[in-house]
């Protein structure tokens, strides 16, 4: 087998230096010369009628170049559903619609003009809770909508539940219940719209979506009377994503508007509060699960319904039920299964993407239920996964293609290093979940594409732009790693370019754990590409075959003749300064052969699937409720570890949010407003918490991976909280069936228990 | 009200006129344009802005620009040798993995600076103790610790198990 040079090594991250010196730039450190500050105001109400605005005074506020109401901007509609407009005119349907703007020569002056707009309200009955939406004569947060039911097709149904139920001989249901949280990104969200004299528009960002953000930026110009303009979106350093900068917001429209009216580039950065507040988190939801096996513990059925708060109105969280049919469909060999979803509004804040997009909480009711449906039909519940794990070849009930599937390894692993069925000391227990994720890109949209472009220098040294995102994850440096090693230079020689859609190619955006897969095949394709003109030019120059000829150590050497070689460098300038001289580009755009869903939800929606199973040894205390981690154990089919270290990060990061989202963390509403909006009160773990995971890579080479690659973003933080939730069990006997599992639940629950005999 | 002050920033001499309701978070970004340090909520509860004031580590979000008088403060650019050599925390951070997204970094450096100056090999439970005012989001902190402890020369490279099934 080929030595790799640069592929599974432990490289540090390419910006690193640059962060740890202060030198890397955010939204945060950047101004334009010009630049104006915006302001946002928000609503006073979750619900209420707009009666009328003043911005007279803050208008006539020494420094303020412009206020804005949605009176005064063309009636720009943005979001998956396209509910939502940047300035709300009319009424207002969550404490976070912007009802005004202002720029100002600085953020003190537009703060202050903020407080001199009048607004006056008329409230409005309002609804929190999505059941009571669903009611007769709920308040109805959009009226021209008709009810709070979403239209959305959220109903999949393959094989025969009803069948599968009369036959299983062990059935279990329960119902769960998830709630708000947010990413907590550490840097805020912040933006700089700029336009030139020709009205193009620049947008420095931190999106993880550039090019998507390309075209929704386009459409709000035209909306503007700015048809046929550019965009142009330059990325700063981003601070964190996790798929909060999956959508555009209406900030960002704001900034735009903003920067229309005055002529000049206009800021908008969010402070800790509004970044609580006005920025959409992972949705609440209410979910019923009926699972079944029969007499051997092989399971039978999975049928499984959700209420999901939607908020105010619609991102991307609408659409997380097509993810979370994937576990529920396909996690583990189950023959019949059905779903059925419903997205309801509210007058709460919006939801969005975050970090596993509806995995985590689909499998926190899969999992526990698992747990339960093993002890109902006597088995060891270990025993258990293992007799349903799936296995490489499987096709599920979606249609999922399995491919490489290190499943039952990462159980093994889990059971071995965890010291399963060891004795416990008392309220000790042990838990374990299992996951599946995309891993070879996700036919979400019409491309799952991403493109490169590579250039060489005269010294070979590499240029590559790509179209992917890095937002900390380590795009950058798995992307420089394989070209590295396709090219046979140093990773120090690659300069990865993925900051501006001016010069990077187009790529579908930095979701469903597709980077790696599919930003680095695309990568891998250019460098193929420019590699084989490199070998025919080295094949004139040296007087050898293409076919004979390899680089490596910055060199093109003679396969036969190891001793007959060409420095890559002196190579490319004799290629360059010659008669007809030649400058090596190349391009590739790389879209997975993965599938759209049909209507019926079936089609092969990634190239490749991953999988893991999380364990969890804990002590919970009795007389508090308090739930300590002793050993977590990660282990995970990632197909191959391009950069281990990295790796690693993606799977601690992972769990550790994974046990806020078990433990901690809440995003706390009150009749829609945010209770919580700071760091003492929302609780992310911090380094007091951090939990020692032990993680266990599993390779299994996919062949349709990058050098064997599948994704590993998301994954770490899918089945912490079922892992834990099942620990609990173990060690006390209550189920826990609501997140964040904290002190003063699991208490109640063990005071319950105690109660009822 | 403006008043005059004169203290070292990165080893030198500063003097000139602030606000007296300048922060020194303020001060360093938004006067002095020194963007390394960061903020990520102005309430003290982040770390993000952390700077050393006196070898102590300080939330320079919550700390007047006014206090500075007469004292020393270093920022996350001061920290490296002139001529550019990392700082061991810095290279250890670099090479441990222990930066993602990177925004909490110059805060964590810092304050695992102040850490190790007063305690040169410190136990974990020290280091979580003396970082539990820097937030992490990307990492789960682990990685960051064991950069900690390279730092302080006490430790061995960790790396996880790789487990090639297709080897088999």
């Amino acid at each position: 087998m080929k030595e790799f040079t640069a592929v599974g090594k432990p490289i540090p991250k390419l910006d690193a230096v640059d962060k740890a010196t202060g030198r890397a730039m955010y939204i945060q450190d950047l101004k334009v010369p010009g630049m104006l500050y915006g302001k946002i105001l928000y609503s006073k109400y979750p619900h209420a009628r707009i009666v009328h605005m003043d911005t007279s005074k803050a208008k006539k506020l020494p420094g303020v170049r412009v206020v804005l109401t949605g009176d005064d901007i063309p009636p720009l509609k943005f979001g998956f559903y396209k509910d939502n407009t940047p300035l709300k005119r009319g009424k207002v349907r969550s404490y976070r619609d912007e009802v005004a703007a202002v720029a100002a020569v600085d953020p003190d002056v537009a703060q202050e003009a903020l407080e001199l707009i009048e607004v006056h309200y008329e409230p409005l009955p309002a609804v929190f809770d999505p059941e009571e939406a669903l009611g007769e004569g709920a308040p109805l947060v959009h009226e021209e909508h008709r009810s709070n039911l979403l239209k959305l097709p959220w109903k999949m149904h393959l094989g025969d539940v009803e069948e599968a139920r009369k036959q299983a001989r062990y059935t279990v249901e329960d119902r769960f219940r998830v709630t708000w949280v947010t990413h907590c990104c550490m840097a805020p969200s912040g933006c700089i719209a700029m336009f030139d004299s020709s009205m193009n528009l620049t947008m420095y960002s931190n999106t993880q979506i550039p090019s998507l953000a390309q075209k929704d930026y386009l459409e709000a110009l035209e909306g503007m009377g700015l048809k046929g303009r550019r965009v142009r979106v330059i990325k700063a350093c981003i601070g964190g994503a996790f798929g909060s900068k999956l959508d555009t917001y209406a900030y960002e429209y704001i900034a735009i508007l903003l920067a229309q009216a005055t002529r000049k580039p206009v800021c908008i950065l969010f402070d800790r509060k509004e970044e609580f507040v006005a920025t959409s988190g992972r949705q609440p939801a209410l979910i019923k699960i009926a699972q079944g096996c029969d007499g051997e513990g092989r399971l039978l059925f999975r049928d499984v319904s959700m209420i999901l708060d939607n908020g105010a109105y619609t991102s991307w969280g609408a659409t997380t039920p097509s993810v979370m049919m994937m576990p529920i469909s396909s996690l583990y060999r189950v023959p019949n299964v059905r779903y059925e979803a419903r997205c309801v509004y509210t007058n709460n804040t919006y939801s969005q993407a975050m970090r596993g997009y509806g995995n985590p909480q689909a499998t926190f009711a899969i999992e526990s239920s698992m747990d339960r449906l093993a002890e109902e039909a006597g088995i060891d519940r270990v025993d258990f996964r293992l007799r349903n794990a799936n296995e490489p070849g499987d096709v599920t009930p979606q249609e999922f293609k399995i491919t490489t599937c290190g499943l039952k390894d990462c159980i093994e692993e889990v059971r071995k290093r965890l010291g399963w069925g060891e004795p416990k000391q008392k309220d000790e227990g042990i838990g374990m979940a299992c996951l599946i994720h995309v891993g070879g890109g996700a036919r979400v949209y019409k491309s799952d594409g991403c493109g490169t472009i590579i250039k060489l220098d005269d010294y070979g040294k590499v240029d590559v732009f790509t179209g992917a995102t890095d937002m900390g994850q380590g795009a950058d440096t798995v992307i420089a790693q394989v070209v590295a090693e396709e090219l046979g230079v140093e990773v120090e020689d690659v300069r990865v370019m993925h900051t501006d859609t001016d010069v990077c190619p187009w790529d579908v955006g930095a979701h469903a754990s597709r980077t790696t897969f599919v930003a680095c095949n695309s990568a891998l394709g250019a460098a193929r590409n420019i590699k084989e003109r490199i070998l025919e030019i080295a094949s004139r120059q040296m007087g050898e075959l293409p076919e004979n000829l390899d680089i490596r150590n910055r060199e093109v050497f003679s396969t036969r003749e190891p001793e007959k070689r060409l420095e890559l460098g002196k190579l490319l300038r004799k290629a360059h300064f010659s008669p007809s001289g030649q400058m090596l580009m190349a391009e590739y755009f790389y879209d997975p052969a993965n599938e759209n869903l049909d209507k019926t939800f079936r089609g092969n929606l990634s190239m490749t699937y991953t999988f893991g199973a999380h364990g969890v040894r804990v002590k919970v205390d009795r007389e508090t409720g308090k739930v300590k981690v002793l050993k977590y154990v990660a282990a995970h089919d990632v197909g191959k570890a391009i950069n281990p270290m990295l790796l690693e990060g993606q799977v601690y990061g992972g769990a550790l949010m994974g046990i806020g989202y078990a433990l901690t963390e809440q995003l706390l509403l009150d009749k829609g407003q945010v209770m919580n909006p700071n760091f003492r009160d929302y609780k992310i773990l911090t380094a007091k918490d951090a939990v020692d995971v032990e993680t266990c890579i599993v390779e299994t080479l996919d062949k349709d991976g990058p050098f064997g690659a599948k994704g590993i973003g998301e994954p770490g933080c899918v089945p912490t909280a079922p892992a834990i939730a099942n620990a609990i069990y173990d060690a006390v006997g209550v189920r826990m069936r609501e997140l964040p599992m904290t002190p003063e639940r699991v208490l109640a629950a063990i005071l319950e228990q105690e109660k009822g005999g | 009200m403006a008043r005059r002050i004169s203290f070292l920033l990165n080893g030198e001499v500063q003097e000139l006129e602030i606000e007296d309701h300048w922060t020194l978070l303020y001060l360093l970004r938004e006067e002095l344009g020194l963007t390394g340090t960061k903020e990520g909520c102005g309430s003290g509860e982040c770390g993000a802005c952390t700077v050393l004031v006196d070898n102590k580590a300080v939330n320079s979000c919550l700390y007047l620009a006014a206090e500075a008088d007469g004292k020393e403060v270093l920022t996350i650019e001061g920290l490296a040798s002139p001529d550019g050599t990392l700082h061991p925390l810095q290279r250890a951070f670099v090479e441990n993995g222990a930066i993602q997204c990177g925004f909490c970094t110059p805060g964590m450096i810092l304050s695992a600076k102040a850490l190790l100056d007063e305690n040169p090999s410190p136990t974990e439970e020290e280091i979580r103790h003396a970082l539990a005012g820097n937030l992490c989001r990307c990492t789960g902190y682990l990685q960051i610790f064991r950069a900690v402890k390279a730092a302080s020369g006490q430790f061995e490279k960790r790396s996880a198990e790789v487990i090639s099934r297709s080897a088999e």
